[in-house]
């Protein structure tokens, strides 16, 4: 058997296992944020939205479902990654891996898949959600998928980072509850920037879930703040650098050896 | 052809603590291999290294020819690892561990299920193959740890006190077990504390004391340095005084219970007839400590004794 197919097997056999894992605890893992959603739906959406007219063009509730989505998939994409590798750290069976003859770029590239696959089961629910709703018509199949597939990824990749350096349960909560959280409501899911005044628009470019939020709200709706070359650029330059870092941290056994 | 090679392996953790001081081991294909010594000495350093779960310092470590350095994923698909503190998913089925592990190491999933069968099946596992593993009990935790180490045929298999807490039944199933599967030509290497279940399973033997190889060698060779064993005497009357039994050195516990110093000059042999001589016979006897223990003792206190000079 050649090294590729060794490393195919060992790359399927983790994101299989990170698959069952989350799919295993569906009420913990998939049906939490369809019912956010659907809250959101309802009082942002129907209550609220019902007054605040249109955005963009588009029905406020409109508006709002691909930044929903998304979050949605940001969310569950990070919280996969880090809670499951840290468990695998504190309970030690990321040492079934590391005797195993497995490279470090198979090891990440297994994580974040399963990262990937928890946002798309995510994404799917949420989107099914959506459905009933609002009347989703998407204006770029292609786009929309490109986006969403590498949002996850980008996510998965700090979920991952958080997870090498933490060294208690409260330290994988600490970057989605004072850093993640806080830079997604901030990032365009509920308003488009074009509200804010001229200083405060400027400071949202600095938010890279901005760029993230409007691709995929161009994708659904056919609508962005942002232009679409330098979107899908920051994100592409965020996944190259944190996947250098990733696995950096893993050549040198940060976390996981002594 | 040795199946593990370790030159100059020198280890120093972030605290400045030096846990090997450059230790030299070799240990030949087939072999049973003990690697003793008391806690902290440096067994579970030098096995993390060999395994991958440590880096080293300096030195080379060498599994079948293959350089850690140079061939990692060579040294690692050479090897079975069933290490000290139980490090699996408690949150996982058992066969799904071993299936998982099987993955790891290259094993197409159909195949994997086979050899998890196999490997489940062999260390009677078989039926608790859907039971998530946090609810296996301390001596299913063990097995299943060894279940998963063989699943990919490793030519070297490293056990950490792998019968630490299990009971004796238990313990008798593992090492004929290990017996089994070192006959068919898996290399072994155990670490222990139980130093009968050493000397009983294996033939060649290090031991290792605060970083420092302080003894290689045979099994054999190495008991043949005990000059001296002491046997407790269970008799079968009472006796009132110690008998004088020529040369042997005696201690009496109780009435009817003796403890003799027995040196490989006289042999057990003239102690029964100086025991018959003198009216005392001997219901049954043991010795008072394992001989593997008191050899293991002697070396521990010298090696402390030597660095406190």
């Amino acid at each position: 058997m050649n090294n590729l197919s060794r490393y195919w097997i060992a790359f399927s056999t983790i994101i299989t296992k990170e698959f069952l894992r989350f799919i295993r605890i569906w009420v913990q893992t998939v049906l939490p944020p369809a019912i956010t959603t659907i809250l959101y739906y309802v009082i942002f959406g129907t209550l609220i939205g019902e007054r605040i007219g249109e955005m963009d063009g588009f029905r406020y509730i409109d508006f709002i479902v691909p930044g929903l989505i998304l979050m949605a998939v940001i969310t569950n994409s990070y919280s996969n990654v880090v809670s499951s590798f840290y468990s695998s750290k504190f309970q030690k069976h990321v040492e079934e891996l590391l005797i195993a003859p497995v490279p470090h770029w198979v090891i990440l590239a297994g994580y974040v898949g399963g990262g990937v696959a928890r946002g798309v089961v995510v994404g799917i629910a949420v989107t099914g959600v959506s459905v009933f709703f609002t009347d989703l018509n998407i204006h770029n199949y292609a786009w929309t998928l490109l986006v969403f597939v590498l949002t996850s990824i980008l996510f998965a990749l700090g979920g991952f980072i958080n997870a090498v350096f933490a060294k208690s349960f409260d330290d994988i909560s600490i970057v989605p509850t004072f850093v993640l959280t806080p830079l997604t409501y901030l990032g365009g899911v509920f308003y488009s920037i074009q509200m804010l005044p001229e200083f405060w628009q400027s400071v949202s470019l600095a938010n890279p879930i901005l760029y993230m939020v409007n691709a995929f709200r161009y994708g659904l709706l056919g609508v962005s703040d942002i232009g679409m070359g330098l979107a899908i650029s920051i994100i592409l330059l965020f996944i190259l650098g944190l996947s250098s870092f990733a696995l950096h941290l893993l050549r040198k056994g940060v976390g996981i050896k002594t | 052809m040795s199946a593990l090679c370790i030159r100059g392996l020198r280890k120093v953790y972030g605290n400045d603590f030096e846990a090997l001081k450059g230790i030299d081991l070799e240990i030949q294909q087939g072999d049973f291999f003990a690697l003793l010594g008391p806690n902290g000495a440096g067994k579970s350093t030098a096995i993390g290294i060999i395994s991958s779960l440590v880096n080293k310092t300096e030195g080379s470590v060498e599994v079948f020819g293959h350089d850690l350095d140079r061939e990692p994923e060579a040294v690692k698909a050479c090897i079975g690892l069933v290490p000290q503190e139980f490090n699996f998913n408690v949150w996982e089925p058992v066969a799904e561990i071993v299936v998982n592990q099987a993955g790891y190491y290259g094993i197409p999933r159909k195949e994997a299920w086979q050899r998890a069968e196999q490997s489940l099946r062999q260390l009677d596992l078989w039926d608790k193959r859907t039971v998530m593993a946090r609810n296996l009990s301390g001596g299913m935790k063990r097995r299943l740890m060894i279940a998963r180490a063989l699943v990919h045929e490793p030519r070297l298999l490293i056990l950490d006190e792998p019968t630490a807490g299990v009971d004796i039944e238990i313990r008798r199933f593992m090492w004929e077990f290990l017996t089994d599967i070192n006959s068919r030509g898996t290399t072994i290497i155990l670490t222990t504390h139980y130093l009968e279940e050493a000397e009983s399973l294996c033939r060649n033997i290090a031991i290792i004391n605060q970083g420092e190889i302080v003894e290689h060698s045979s099994m054999g060779g190495l008991l043949q340095r005990l000059h001296t064993e002491t046997f407790v005497l269970n008799l079968k009357g009472t006796i009132a005084e110690l008998p004088e039994l020529g040369g042997y050195v005696l201690d009496q516990l109780d009435d009817c219970t003796l403890e003799v110093e027995v040196t490989q000059d006289q042999g057990i042999n003239g102690l029964f007839q100086a025991l018959s001589r003198n009216g005392i016979e001997v219901i049954s006897m043991r010795n008072k400590q394992n001989r593997l223990e008191q050899l293991f003792i002697d070396m521990v206190e010298s090696t402390r004794k030597d660095g406190e000079a």
